[in-house]
């Protein structure tokens, strides 16, 4: 191996890195908030890759008609809630968001998908369509058992998971889809190729980590979310209301993998079962980091992808392997490390 | 109270009456496809060919029982002893090797026959009882080196899915390659998932190989045919039929053109010889299919569906003439019959059974073909 393949491979595996590391933060805001692993990540990245996708094709995406579906799900259960009392306005206001919004979005993807607008414009629709999809999953899934164990929540996303790529099987077919690249374009760095979609990636990465930082640092629901993931009883005191900052988290985090299925869209068909895997190397980044630490997850991330692209070059038919054995030793490490705190706590009582 | 449980008890005999008006001379046909999970998109076209097959089998009416395996072995083999206790004459399925397998152990315990959706023959353990439609490897890959001789390639490189997909046409190509003189230059893996085969693609470049052989299905097996041509490889690139789908032709563009496959006729009837036996059978069958389906819908799994309709249309036939449906003298008549199958012309091609053959295609099974600005076309 000279050093030309070395930096293909290192474009490469940081490219996908740089998807994973998009993932993982997200696992990780939605796991400090809310204690939920979120497995239907991955299925949500799918929707926004094949929606961007079918609106490329000058397809209409059955995504709006799938929101407008959780939307109706979503009033019928704040109808069932205005039992022990409501006001007017609270109604209306639900009537607004969960019916009139999804609607509206629905009937101008049916005027917009067929015809061929341009990629910002059908990225914008894409936007639209998939990210309210993350607070309603959390209102009608996990806020009704945002009290229980992290253990029946992790069974209740697995489930959500499930039902998602079902439904991404009706909505979309078994086939592949693939979007338009980002940007079409071709660099030549010291004899390594450089695509302007590995470009794109690596920016738009960064700007969203970026963003995300100066969100959690410098605004109050940022500072607020953050309170939530430190103590929730704490903040619930202070007047940080847990399905308020779930709502939150759980739009945060879908934008982001909104973002993620659009960059990946041009690389690859994206299948309605292929979110998992993706996602899964997004969770092994997380891993890395200890689910906690939004740089390291990032870092565990970019790990993740390099070693993938090495290995698909050196011992391609062991390459999920290599990658997934890696999260043993560092659960060992950790485990180990947490034990031998626990030892010292017990000693100091 | 009583009076509820008395009109649920009426309701129930009335069912009960339905059910074994409906037994009587009623061929019970049990098929388990992969509808979801990861061979979905093989699974749906046979469901659809079974939803518009006619309602006689060999003269007697028949009654199809459709579960979806979800592309999961055990789950296939759940469905394998709900049809056996449903008292079926005869299963199809599954669509994969893995499903199949397991509803092949249950067809041979139970003395059912079995007509196989998957690529591979028959194992030795098994032949009594099961049959299989789809092409074997064996004889796709005769036609594919065929072309590749003939194309004065010496050197091949290999790139398939990770698992059983893969390991089918590998092991195939291994002995097959080594046979007819040509170096296996690299042999490469990847998973359905996966994003890039960047790291892959540069060990086959680097091994400088005239043509590629890809052994993946549907548009997952676009990527590497994608990464090949963006990093400027100028040889030939050979697919399986596993390919041979619309999606496949949307998903790739202009990058398809080109790209040399083995299919089944069915995909290319119209540009089929006159003389082909198949012809007319494939036409009449497209004529069905893409009128309900819509123009372009064809696909092979459609293809094996309806042949093992024609192949169990034929058998029935004989086999009532000794024995009633529902009875293992049935049965017994019916794997005779399928076993006795000759020059039986079908979608596929033309069948014939023997006792030690029970995949009975032969060459007239596997058309060469290209894509030409976008559409599929016939080389021979």
């Amino acid at each position: 191996m000279d050093w030309q393949i070395a930096g293909f491979l290192a474009v490469d595996g940081f490219t996908s890195g740089a998807i994973y590391a998009l993932l993982a933060l997200a696992l990780v805001l939605v796991f400090s908030v809310t204690r939920i692993i979120l497995v239907p990540l991955g299925e949500l990245m799918v929707y926004a890759g094949v929606t961007l996708a079918l609106l490329g094709h000058d397809r209409v995406p059955a995504t709006g008609a799938l929101l407008l579906a959780m939307g109706v799900a979503c009033f019928a259960l704040e109808l069932w809630e205005a039992r022990r009392g409501t006001t007017p306005r609270r109604l209306a206001l639900a009537a607004v968001k969960f019916l009139a919004l999804p609607l509206a979005l629905l009937l101008i993807t049916r005027w917009a998908a067929p015809r061929a607008l341009p990629l910002p414009l059908d990225m914008a629709l894409t936007t639209l369509l998939i990210v309210p999809m993350g607070p309603m999953l959390y209102r009608i899934v996990f806020q009704p058992m945002a009290e229980a164990s992290t253990l029946v929540l992790l069974i209740v996303s697995v489930a959500t998971h499930f039902a998602l790529t079902g439904l991404g099987l009706v909505m979309f077919g078994p086939e592949g889809w693939s979007a338009a690249p980002l940007w079409d374009a071709s660099f030549d760095l010291a004899g390594v190729p450089l695509s302007g979609q590995s470009l794109a990636i690596w920016a738009s990465s960064l700007l969203l980590m970026l963003a995300l930082y100066l969100f959690f640092s410098r605004t109050l629901p940022g500072k607020a979310l953050r309170a939530v993931a430190v103590n929730r009883l704490g903040a619930r005191l202070i007047g940080v209301g847990s399905a308020q900052a779930g709502r939150l988290t759980f739009t945060l985090a879908t934008a982001i993998v909104t973002a993620c299925g659009m960059l990946a869209a041009p690389l690859t068909a994206l299948t309605y079962d292929g979110g998992f895997v993706i996602a899964l190397k997004g969770f092994i980044g997380a891993i890395i980091g200890g689910l906690v630490g939004y740089p390291l997850a990032a870092a565990g991330a970019l790990l993740v992808g390099l070693l993938e692209a090495f290995a698909s070059f050196w011992a391609s038919s062991y390459k999920e392997v290599i990658v997934f054995t890696l999260v043993l030793p560092v659960l060992l490490w950790r485990s180990l490390a947490s034990h031998g705190r626990h030892h010292d706590d017990e000693e100091e009582e | 109270m009583l009076q509820h449980c008395r009109k649920l008890a009426l309701a129930g005999l009335a069912a009960l009456a339905i059910t074994t008006a409906q037994a009587a001379d009623t061929v019970k046909v049990g098929v388990s496809i992969s509808a979801t999970g990861p061979a979905a998109s093989l699974g749906i076209p046979t469901k659809q060919v079974i939803d518009i097959l006619p309602d006689t089998l060999g003269g007697l009416p028949a009654q199809y029982i459709v579960l979806d395996d979800a592309t999961d072995a055990s789950t296939a083999a759940k469905n394998g002893r709900r049809f056996v206790d449903e008292g079926v004459d005869v299963i199809i399925g599954s669509n994969t090797v893995p499903t199949s397998l397991a509803l092949s152990a249950i067809a041979v315990e139970t003395k059912t026959p079995q007509l196989g959706l998957s690529l591979a023959a028959p194992r030795p353990e098994h032949l009594t009882w099961v049959f299989s439609l789809p092409q074997t490897v064996d004889v796709m890959n005769s036609k594919l080196f065929a072309d590749m001789k003939k194309r004065g390639v010496k050197r091949l490189a290999f790139i398939g899915f990770t698992g059983g997909y893969g390991d089918v046409w590998l092991h195939d190509i291994e002995p097959r390659a080594k046979r007819d003189g040509i170096e296996l230059v690299s042999v490469q893996r990847y998973e359905r998932t996966d994003q890039s085969v960047a790291g892959q693609v540069l060990r086959i470049l680097a091994a400088k190989p005239d043509a590629v052989f890809i052994g993946g299905s549907g548009t997952p097996g676009v990527l590497p045919m994608r990464e090949l041509k963006a990093r400027g490889f100028k040889g030939l690139i050979y697919q399986n039929h596993g390919m041979a789908n619309n999606d496949v032709l949307r998903l790739a563009g202009d990058q398809a053109n080109g790209m040399i496959l083995p299919t089944g006729p069915v995909l290319v009837a119209e540009g089929l010889p006159d003389d082909h036996p198949s012809k007319p059978v494939a036409l009449a069958f497209l004529k069905l299919y893409e009128g309900k389906y819509g123009p372009g819908s064809r696909d092979n799994f459609a293809g094996y569906a309806y042949d093992a309709y024609l192949l169990l249309d034929k058998a029935v036939q004989q086999a009532r003439q000794s024995a009633k449906p529902g009875t293992a003298e049935f049965r017994q008549a019916l794997r005779d019959a399928l076993e006795n199958t000759k020059e039986l012309a079908v979608t596929h091609g033309v069948i014939n059974m023997s006792p030690t053959q029970h995949a009975g295609f032969d060459q007239r099974a596997a058309v060469m073909i290209t894509v030409e600005n976008g559409r599929w076309k016939v080389l021979d």
